[in-house]
């Protein structure tokens, strides 16, 4: 290259920096020009009202977004993440309006408040534990282990009420167990507690992701486990953590369904679990393993909350919403494939 | 020899090539002589598998062109490359494990009956027909899981020859095979020859590139040095080309062996799936300061002792003592906290997590050193991530840097520098040198005396004969999962050792 013509490459090898860092964030970018787009297109999307309900829709993928995506980061996938949310709302449902029956002993047990978040939160753990064990020791493939869980844990939420709605789910004075609805509607500092939950778990996540031993071991099972496992990782422990995770998440997400509506029904959930990937997926997460960042995540959960509720809002038909949402994540997986492409080209201008 | 401009078959000018942060080659011209075994050598780093990838069109030169027999011509795909007659062995093995042999060595053209049915008899014939003639024992049934890893190379060799090419690329080919098994393949490279193949060789093994080559090409740093024909040249003076110095530092070990003892194996064995032993009742021990070395041919059991030591297995009978204390049980961590650290013979498969950067890779034994309850204090971590990187001169722009993106022996050195940050008691290392550069070795074999100076115990085990005789205070030998011989430095001998390999071998090819 002659010391004349420095120049033009310059600008250009500035440009492609620039187009580079543009793609690095583009989720960002694509969730701050859908925001633009719906604030445009619906007046009222912008809205301080608006923007908490969508928060709080956001929240419950994020959720089960953060579980799955430690899943994914070791290799693996959790189909079941939708039917723990079934099940731990018909939990908590049962035990605030029927309470726990002990047959033998023809006593019915009603919980305080707490310990019934506890009892459903365990049962969350449980289920994943449950999936962590079949895949751990009885070496079952992720995929299969979690479909037989799916068809466990929403079969368990359908048999706990014959299949119907627990409703009314507020307590009773007497029986010392009211105050459920709070989960779903109620603030601290003004914040409804739905997302202060989600900055917690979000940060928590992300702190264990990147500045713990168990996050860098979550990493490198998922990279290479056999090189983990001679490097003193305890894979099967790391395993059964990320997938009591993801049943833990989905507890909570369980939870603050029922307790928004006040009431829990046996189908809720279904096909949260692609929500949950597909939300994982968009913020960079490789299904190979290995890659993933809660961050992203969080991001990917945010673009699909809004693209959902921006098309309600617009009155879009939800088929046609179907089907733009299988474009959207289509399409950010092909770009995360243009980026490697890209970025070797950027190294050729370099030169 | 005639005029050698006519003798050139492919030629590469001018050859630059950038990945990001680093410039692998630069304005390289490199000479491949028709029919003759075309030797390349550089430090780690040096950018050899850069430039032959690109010959073999894996790689794209980000400058520069290619010319075969005097055109120019465009290799930007292994489809290219085929079609022009150019094969090559890569550096790391890449082998489906999920397939047989015979699959593996037909992968991507298999042969066919009307182009659907995949005739698996004659491409089991034919698979074993390569192998027979590698003299490799090994069924071209067998899952390449299943297989050691100087067995997985031969079976990539003969996945080589069955592509039938006039200009055979082979990087490193030796680095995971023993001295009888690098006879043979030296023995079929020659027969290639008289076919009128042509050869480029990497290797680090110099004595190696002395007997095979014709004529040598040094890089350094991704710069041409020098070319020669190899009669004209030698030993020193590949190394001074190579690190600009003759450095050949003859490596003087210096005992620091004390009679403390530090590990103990007592009757130690590992049954087989299919009958009989892996590992047939070893007794041995090792002292404070002392570096052992084990040699045996593939198969003989060394690295599934190794694996027992680090409680891999579960199934094995016997005790181990590490500093008076049992632990033949527990997992490989109890046994990495115990003190034990291993460095495994394939470090892409055993050795990195390849989507990890250098930091995290080399960190991932010894985390538990840097956390207060559950957070890794970084500080700490980068300094001891640091130190390493400049105890073992290891060639990256940042510990941030993927992994996947450093040279061979760069990761090696990874893997090295994971092992050490453990501060182990007793260090197992599975062929550590393999794929490293002369000065590089020598790098590791002074942190090895360094270690064995402060009273660590090493074990060591390489197919390289003269390594381990330069190296071992003490050298025993397995063969068939049984000890077959123990020599002191004074009794040791290239004959005795390699005699005592063989034991139980019925056919005797290790006659080297
Ligand atoms: N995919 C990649 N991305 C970035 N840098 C790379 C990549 N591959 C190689 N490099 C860099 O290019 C340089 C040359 O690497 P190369 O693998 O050719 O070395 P080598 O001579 O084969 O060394 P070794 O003897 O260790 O195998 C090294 O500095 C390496 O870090
Ligand atoms: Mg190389």
């Amino acid at each position: 290259m002659s010391q004349a013509s420095a120049t033009a490459p310059e600008i250009k090898k500035e440009k492609f920096k620039i187009g580079m860092l543009l793609l690095n964030l583009r989720t960002f970018i694509a969730l701050f020009l859908v925001v633009i787009y719906f604030s445009i297109m619906a007046p009222n999307f912008l809205s301080m009202a608006n923007l908490l309900i969508l928060v709080k829709h956001v929240s419950i993928y994020a959720f089960l977004a953060i579980g799955m995506t430690f899943v994914i980061i070791t290799g693996g996938i959790d189909l079941s993440v939708g039917a723990i949310v079934g099940l731990a709302g018909m939990v908590a449902g049962l035990l605030l309006h029927k309470g726990l029956h002990i047959p033998f002993m023809n006593a019915t047990i009603y919980f305080h408040l707490p310990m019934v978040i506890l009892i459903t939160l365990g049962v969350g753990v449980l289920c994943g534990a449950f999936s962590g064990l079949l895949i751990t020791r009885f070496r079952v493939p992720p995929f299969i282990a979690t479909l037989g869980m799916l068809y466990i844990a929403r079969g368990a939420a359908l048999l706990l009420s014959d299949g119907k709605t627990f409703p009314n789910l507020v307590g009773s004075e007497a029986l010392g167990n009211t105050g459920f609805p709070w989960l779903g509607s109620g603030t601290i500092l003004g914040i409804p507690f739905s997302i202060c939950v989600l900055v917690i778990l979000g940060i928590g996540a992300s702190y264990l992701a990147k500045r713990t031993p168990l996050g860098r071991h979550i990493y490198s099972v998922g990279g290479n486990e056999r090189a983990a496992l001679l490097s003193g990782v305890r894979v099967n422990r790391v395993k059964m953590f990320v997938y009591m995770f993801a049943g833990f998440c989905s507890a909570i997400a369980g939870l603050i369904i029922a307790s928004q509506l006040v009431a829990s029904h046996p189908a809720t959930g279904d096909m949260f679990e692609l929500t949950a990937i597909a939300a994982a997926v968009l913020g960079g997460t490789s299904l190979a393993g290995g890659r993933g960042t809660i961050g992203g995540t969080i991001i990917g959960a945010f673009v699909i909350g809004v693209l959902g509720d921006g098309m309600v809002m617009m009155g879009v038909s939800s088929f046609w919403q179907m089907v733009i949402k299988g474009l959207v994540i289509v399409a950010a997986v092909v770009v995360d494939q243009f980026q490697g492409k890209l970025q070797s080209r950027a190294v050729i201008q370099e030169d | 020899m005639t005029d050698p401009s006519d003798d050139i078959i492919l030629k590469a000018c001018g050859i630059t090539k950038v990945y990001p942060g680093t410039l692998a080659l630069n304005r390289v011209d490199f000479n491949v002589y028709r029919g003759k075994v075309n030797v390349l050598v550089g430090e780690n780093g040096a950018g050899k598998s850069t430039l032959t990838k690109i010959l073999a069109g894996v790689e794209v030169p980000t400058r520069g062109h290619l010319e075969l027999e005097g055109k120019q011509v465009r290799i930007e795909s292994f489809h290219d490359a085929t079609r022009h007659g150019i094969g090559m062995i890569h550096q790391e093995l890449n082998l489906f494990g999920n397939m047989n042999v015979a699959e593996n060595i037909f992968i991507a053209r298999e042969l066919t009956k009307g182009r659907v049915h995949i005739d698996h008899r004659t491409q089991t014939a034919k698979a074993q027909e390569l192998l027979d003639r590698l003299e490799a024992e090994i069924d071209a049934r067998e899952q390449v899981a299943d297989l050691r890893i100087g067995q997985q190379q031969m079976v990539e060799i003969a996945k080589a020859l069955a592509l039938n090419t006039r200009i055979l690329i082979m990087d490193e080919p030796t680095s995971a095979l023993s001295a009888a098994e690098v006879d043979v393949l030296f023995r079929v490279i020659q027969d290639l020859k008289r076919q009128g193949v042509t050869i480029i060789y990497i290797s680090h093994r110099l004595e190696e590139l002395i007997q095979i080559g014709d004529h040598i090409t040094v890089l350094r740093d991704g710069n041409l040095m020098q070319e020669a024909p190899m009669i004209e040249i030698d030993v020193s003076w590949i190394i001074s080309q190579m690190v600009g110095t003759d450095k050949n530092r003859e490596m003087t070990h210096t005992t620091s062996a004390t009679c403390e003892e530090i590990l103990r194996v007592k009757n130690l064995s590992l049954a087989r799936t299919g009958g009989g032993y892996t590992l047939d009742q070893l007794n041995f021990c090792l002292c404070k300061g002392e570096i052992l070395g084990i040699y045996g041919l593939m198969g003989a059991g060394r690295s599934e002792l190794f694996e027992c030591l680090m409680g891999l297995e579960t199934e094995i009978e016997g005790k181990v003592f590490l500093d008076g204390k049992e632990v033949t049980r527990g997992r490989v961590d109890d046994h990495i906290r115990e003190g034990l650290s291993l460095i495994p013979e394939d470090r892409q498969r055993e050795g990195l997590v390849q989507v990890l950067d250098v930091s995290d890779n080399m960190t991932l034994s010894s985390l538990w050193k840097f956390i207060k309850w559950i957070h890794i204090k970084s500080t700490p971590l980068k300094q001891a991530v640091d130190q390493m990187v400049r105890n073992l001169s290891i060639k990256v722009p940042s510990p941030r840097v993927i992994i996947s993106s450093l040279s061979g022996g760069n990761q090696q050195k990874v893997v090295i520098g994971k092992a050490l940050l453990t501060e182990p008691k007793v260090l197992l290392m599975d062929e550590p040198t393999r794929g490293i550069d002369v000065g590089a070795k020598g790098d590791v074999f002074g942190i090895m005396n360094d270690l064995a100076a402060k009273g660590l115990g090493i074990i060591f085990v390489t197919s390289e004969l003269k390594e381990i005789m330069m190296v071992s205070d003490r050298i025993m030998v397995m063969s068939n999962g049984k000890i077959t011989g123990e020599f002191t430095k004074e009794t040791a001998t290239e004959e005795g050792i390699v005699a005592a390999s063989a034991v139980g071998h019925n056919h005797t090819h290790a006659s080297a």
